[in-house]
């Protein structure tokens, strides 16, 4: 009799197993010490494994689905740079900007295009960054981001490699947008690529870096992101991410944002589709006078679960941060919204304002929100909301009694409610990209 | 133009309109006067087809056509249109926007071409005149942050916009000061025509000194208790309806 026996290892284990790997591959540059704090996270990484719905951060996450993928990991593969894909389609239309393409994690220098002088910001490919500006990325890589705590930032960090590198030097004003586009083109596999991106931010500088994340084809792809940024005195920074994958697109993902005096950034996160979606966005304001704005849209439809955790740690005296995420959640999605804020000890005449609002469209959609604040400061202002509910009868019942359909209403209505956070952004061709996404969706 | 006939309506197990009967034609105005919670409001949503009121029983036709089988944006586009106590607050819809949809919609349903921008404005342009409302009001959140006055300006501008066959005033004189109300007023008397009606819904004769009705209905547990010529407001605004009350139970 004949046994058969297929040996299945798992995605932990393939993930460790291929380091060495990936090691051989980097050539000499094992002996750098961004390569001795890869080997750190790696061993973070085996030590903590993936989360379980059992630990505290990952509760209403479950994973299993994205564990399970055979997914195609090549850790080194530098693959052909090329111009063949056919990207353009996907692109944000009429967008005047710095524009990085990475197709499964790689860098394609024949789709992008860099626009802003080399004197006012410094965009490149962090492969190609680390043999050109090696100390600002040893200076800041992995200070900020844990991994002794996250494990999918671990993992990140052990094979941190692709990515981008944007610095801007001090007193510089960039006026034209980076738009880092990550592809993850499934019609070669199950691509996983671990983008890892550093933004370094000047004394008096001002800059804005946008994150696009999209599939080309149907299949599953696994995105797993750190962005570090540092924003240094009286600079300011807006980031945008986008996430409108395909439904079976796994996106994970921590920005790690560390602020001093007088500095200001700005973020909006917008959620679309994918399959399981989570963003770690976590803020540090680390002196006096900082400020953090934090915006976040999510619309999950069919089966999609989006999670938003953020943290502003409010380390010093007259801050001030505010947030506001809002969901429109329909068909059997889920969503989570997280949202900490620390007040420390140090931290008085601290302003922190949080918001979360959600509306159902299914009965099958659910939602859980949970605001944490912990303020060790007597002397501060902070608030926090959240409110899951339906459209507002009474407004749809204004609405059609003018005329207007009930789907018409119904999507004059969302699209007053996201507009508080599409809104926020100031670069036109983004927003109106935006506009057309939800404009498509509600009318499907 | 609208035949109601015997119509009763519940809100929840509560039954409010108890048998109302009553004939509007093309060119009339009608008021309809009551004490509170004789059922007056609730006339005027069901008209419009609010579905927080059940409809027990009897019809309502409206130029032979069934109102109570369509929908509230399919009665809009037959022509109704409500006048609200209380217009709604709708945060991040302009009030252009909105009625540039609302207006669009309407003409579709009657087979006619929408009206592009320059048309569309041209057209706001001459109804603002009307109820005096500008530009800076209309471009702001439909009913946002607006004074009681400017959200009765607003009803009745949306009514010049839309052209209704029938109008229902739903307690339009509430909360109008003296001089807004009569800007309502005038508002509306401009609109009428030979083809149009008016249904005024009030609790006071105040109004009906601007809007001249041809009939009045006193409305008092859910049924027409009363009709009569315009005399018949004055005669309530005098004597109040304890009267009216005293020969129903009589």
């Amino acid at each position: 009799m004949n046994e058969t026996t297929t040996y299945t290892t798992d995605l932990k284990s393939r993930l460790l197993s291929s380091f060495s790997q990936f090691e051989k591959e980097l050539n000499g540059s094992i002996s750098s010490p961004i390569h001795t704090l890869r080997k750190d996270a790696l061993e973070q990484f085996d030590r903590l494994g993936f989360p379980t719905t059992k630990h505290e951060e990952w509760k209403y996450t479950d994973i299993k689905g994205l564990l399970k993928q055979d997914f195609d990991f090549a850790p080194t593969n530098n693959g052909v740079s090329t111009s063949v894909y056919d990207v353009q389609d996907l692109l944000i239309p009429d967008a005047e900007a710095n524009i990085l393409i990475f197709v499964n994690g790689i860098y394609q220098v024949g789709l992008s295009k860099i626009v802003s002088p080399s004197q006012d910001i410094i965009i490149k490919d962090f492969t190609e960054a680390y043999t050109t500006h090696a100390s600002v990325i040893d200076s800041y890589f992995a200070k900020f981001a844990a991994y002794n705590t996250n494990a999918f930032v671990a993992l990140n960090t052990a094979f941190a490699q692709k990515g981008s590198f944007i610095y801007v030097p001090n007193n510089k004003i960039v006026e034209k947008p980076v738009i880092i586009y990550h592809i993850a083109d499934t019609s070669v596999g199950k691509p996983v690529s671990m983008p890892r991106n550093l933004l370094v931010t000047g004394k008096n500088s001002q800059a804005s870096v946008v994150e696009v994340y999209l599939t080309k084809g149907e299949g599953t792809s696994f995105a797993n992101t750190v962005t570090e940024i540092v924003i240094q005195e009286n600079a300011s920074l807006e980031h945008i991410k986008i996430q409108n994958e395909g439904s079976e697109a796994y996106n994970i993902g921590t920005t790690q944002v560390y602020q001093v005096r007088d500095s200001k950034f700005f973020s909006v996160t917008i959620s679309l589709n994918g399959a399981i979606v989570r963003n770690d966005l976590n803020i540090v304001l680390d002196d006096q006078n900082c400020e953090a704005n934090l915006y976040g849209l999510y619309m999950p439809t069919g089966k999609t679960h989006i999670d938003n955790h953020s943290l502003v740690d409010h380390a010093k005296p007259h801050s001030y941060s505010n947030e506001l995420y809002k969901g429109i959640l329909d068909g059997k999605s889920t969503g989570v919204f997280n949202g900490k804020i620390f007040v420390r000890q140090d931290a008085q005449k601290t302003n922190a304002f949080q918001s979360n609002r959600n509306i159902l469209l299914s009965k099958e959609a659910s939602m859980n929100t949970k605001p944490q604040l912990e303020i060790f400061a007597d002397d501060v202002k902070c608030s926090h909301g959240a409110t899951t509910g339906q459209l507002d009868n009474d407004m749809l019942f204004y609405l059609r009694s003018r005329g207007i359909s009930l789907e018409k209403a119904k999507a004059l209505l969302m699209h007053a409610f996201a507009a508080d956070v599409v809104n926020q952004i100031k670069i036109e061709p983004v927003r109106h990209y935006i506009e057309n996404a939800i404009t498509s969706r509600l009318t499907e | 133009m609208l035949s109601i006939k015997n119509l009763q309506a519940n809100i929840g197990d509560k039954q409010i309109l108890k048998g109302l009967n009553l004939e509007v034609k093309a060119g009339e105005v009608h008021a309809i006067m009551g004490p509170n919670g004789s059922g007056k409001s609730t006339l005027a949503s069901v008209l419009a087809g609010r579905e927080d009121y059940e409809v027990t029983g009897g019809e309502v036709l409206f130029y032979g056509k069934d109102l109570l089988e369509l929908s509230p944006e399919e009665r809009a586009r037959e022509g109704i249109f409500l006048a609200f106590q209380y217009p709604i607050e709708i945060p991040g819809v302009s009030t252009t926007n909105f009625l540039k949809t609302a207006v669009n919609e309407v003409r579709k349903a009657r087979g006619q071409e929408p009206l592009d921008a320059v048309q569309f404005l041209t057209r706001m342009k001459e109804k603002m005149k009307l109820v005096e409302i500008n530009q800076a009001l209309l471009s702001r959140s439909l009913n946002e942050g607006f004074s009681g006055g400017e959200k009765k300006r607003n009803e009745i501008f949306q009514m010049a916009m839309l052209e209704p066959k029938l109008a229902i005033l739903d307690e339009t004189d509430s909360g109008l000061d003296i001089d807004a109300l009569r800007i309502v007023a005038e508002g509306v008397n401009k609109l009428r025509t030979k083809d149009n009606a008016t249904v005024v819904v009030t609790h006071y004769q105040r109004l009906l000194d601007y809007i001249i009705p041809d009939f009045v209905h006193v409305l008092y547990q859910g049924r027409i208790v009363k009709s009569g010529p315009k005399e018949l407001a004055l005669e309530l605004e005098e004597k109040g309806y304890d009267w009216i009350k005293d020969e129903v139970s009589a």
